[in-house]
């Protein structure tokens, strides 16, 4: 209607024209690996042929035995880590909110530690307290050193679920006959199930990401996850080959996951 | 009574987090501070400061660290801003699709897309260094700070945008006048997810210039793990520690400003 409002068809189409750009110029690594994950060769830009040989190597082959090893500690460790800073965090969440507001506001300040610290920091000073009391390192030490960094985001998804609730919630379901423990499992959780969900999804995301944090509590003892897997391998010179199969079928199940999500929010949208 | 009691005995569910907080995040700092303050026997010294400020190689790393950061920073800045802008905007018509695929490196291992950039780098034949750096810390940082920035104008308030041209403003001044300063929350969460990594960051940096280049992160790890000089790295992660104090600092005052 108002001509000078609408917006000339030239930004519009440079607009797009820029993210493209854009786009094409973040994803050419990508792309990149995942095309060479289809050939055999060690060295990348050197096309062999068309073969899957990478993708049978990483399940079955000699060469992915350690990566397995390391996919499974990642995997192990995330859920491990998970579960467990989504329980404290919520447990957390829960008292803080009835917490006078001095005391709370503090326990808040000390949560934001480890969400401001880079990765590094954390690391050391998890790595410095570990050596200072002879706690050997290993798996329970990164597991603990990733709920340091998971529990805070779980804190902070569950919060705004509790200030949501209605102060009187659990007193209703009491004076309606509910006893404690029923109040607590069908009135309280399910309040904050989806601070929890997204709590719990966050840590998994950040647990696997998690790189600097891993390295300085890992120990010496050979235990790896996939990121510390690929520093050595890189270290050495040269990746893996059978990094660029995995590498393909982690990008294809983000892909997927990102056109599901973003197809049922549009349909929760229409409804 | 019941319910006073209750509230209180509501509060005691965080206990277990704060005694968790209290050994795993205030008492890890703590160590920071008791072994930058320690020689390798247990006594206090300075020497771990006076080694930073007198060894011209670890103080140029910090300001060097400094700098590259800040273009990083920059670069990123200049770049995620008008894409952030454009899919925040909904008369640009971008897709969420198109939102999403930029999102969708960031939960991406960041090995593992600083490596495809390495192995592009050696397909094309270009030397690794400085600029390689550059490219690459950009290349990894880009979608953080496209994201808060983005998140901020998708959920600005358009009524007020309409309102100022209503009023008769035009493009460029609802921009410079409305739009900008509105969006300044995810700038700065922008710079604060883009700026203090790119210090921090070792195994990128390693990566990318294989070991040529060593920015702040490099030296504190490489300290560290040697073993040798623990107290020294626990030194420069101290230093490392106020300053990120003070930024925060800064961050606090800058958020006050804005309340006024």
């Amino acid at each position: 209607m108002m001509k000078n409002n609408e917006l000339s068809i030239y930004r519009r189409i440079g607009a797009k024209l820029y993210l493209t750009v854009l786009l094409l110029a973040l994803y050419v690594p990508i792309a990149v690996i995942i095309i060479f994950s289809f050939t055999q060769t060690k060295v990348l830009g050197n096309w062999t042929g068309f073969s899957l040989g990478l993708y049978t190597n990483l399940f079955i082959g000699e060469a992915g035995h350690s990566l397995n090893m390391a996919i499974f500690n990642t995997v192990f460790i995330a859920l491990v880590a998970a579960f467990l800073s989504t329980l404290l965090g919520t447990m957390a969440a829960f008292g803080i909110f009835y917490t006078r507001s001095r005391i709370r506001n503090k326990v808040l300040m000390v949560n934001q530690i480890p969400i401001i610290n880079p990765d590094i920091i954390t690391g050391v000073s998890l790595f410095l307290l570990f050596v200072a009391l002879g706690i050997s390192r290993g798996m329970v030490a990164v597991i603990i050193a990733h709920i340091v960094f998971c529990t805070p985001y779980v804190v902070l998804c569950v919060m705004p679920r509790l200030e949501k609730m209605p102060a009187n919630l659990y007193e209703a379901a009491i004076d309606l006959g509910a006893t404690p423990s029923q109040t607590f499992y069908k009135v309280i959780i399910p309040e904050l199930l989806p601070g929890m969900v997204s709590g719990f999804v966050l840590s998994l995301a950040l647990s696997i990401d998690d790189f600097a944090v891993t390295l300085f509590t890992k120990g010496s003892d050979g235990l790896n996850t996939l990121s510390t897997y690929i520093y050595a391998d890189a270290r050495k010179g040269g990746l893996t080959p059978e990094l660029r199969p995995l590498f393909t079928i982690i990008f294809v199940v983000l892909l997927i996951l990102l056109v599901v999500i973003n197809f049922r929010s549009k349909k929760h949208e229409e409804d | 009574m019941f319910h006073f009691n209750d509230i209180h005995t509501r509060s005691r569910w965080a206990w277990p987090y704060i005694i968790f907080l209290f050994c795993f995040v205030v008492m890890p700092l703590v160590m920071i501070v008791i072994y930058a303050f320690e020689d390798n026997t247990g006594a206090f010294t300075l020497n771990n400061f006076v080694r930073f400020f007198t060894r011209s190689e670890a103080i140029n790393t910090f300001f060097y660290s400094l700098g590259i950061a800040f273009y990083t920073t920059l670069v990123c800045f200049l770049l995620g801003f008008p894409a952030a802008y454009f899919m925040g905007m909904e008369e640009y018509k971008v897709s969420t699709v198109l939102a999403m695929l930029f999102i969708l490196p960031m939960s991406f291992n960041s090995l593992l897309r600083t490596i495809a950039t390495v192995e592009v780098f050696s397909l094309a034949n270009i030397p690794l260094g400085e600029g390689t750096l550059m490219f690459g810390m950009v290349y990894n940082f880009l979608p953080f700070m496209i994201y808060p920035i983005y998140n901020t104008i998708q959920k600005m308030d358009k009524s007020v945008i309409e309102a100022a041209r209503d009023l008769g403003a035009n493009r460029k001044e609802v921009f410079i006048k409305i739009i900008f300063p509105l969006s300044m929350p995810g700038v700065y969460s922008g710079i604060a997810m883009v700026f203090m990594p790119t210090v921090s960051t070792f195994a990128i940096t390693e990566l990318l210039t294989r070991n040529k280049i060593k920015l702040f992160g490099s030296i504190i790890q490489e300290n560290i793990q040697s073993g040798v000089l623990l107290n020294y790295g626990a030194a420069l992660s101290f230093i490392m520690l106020v300053f990120i104090l003070l930024t925060n600092l800064f961050n606090k005052t800058e958020g006050v400003n804005d309340e006024k």
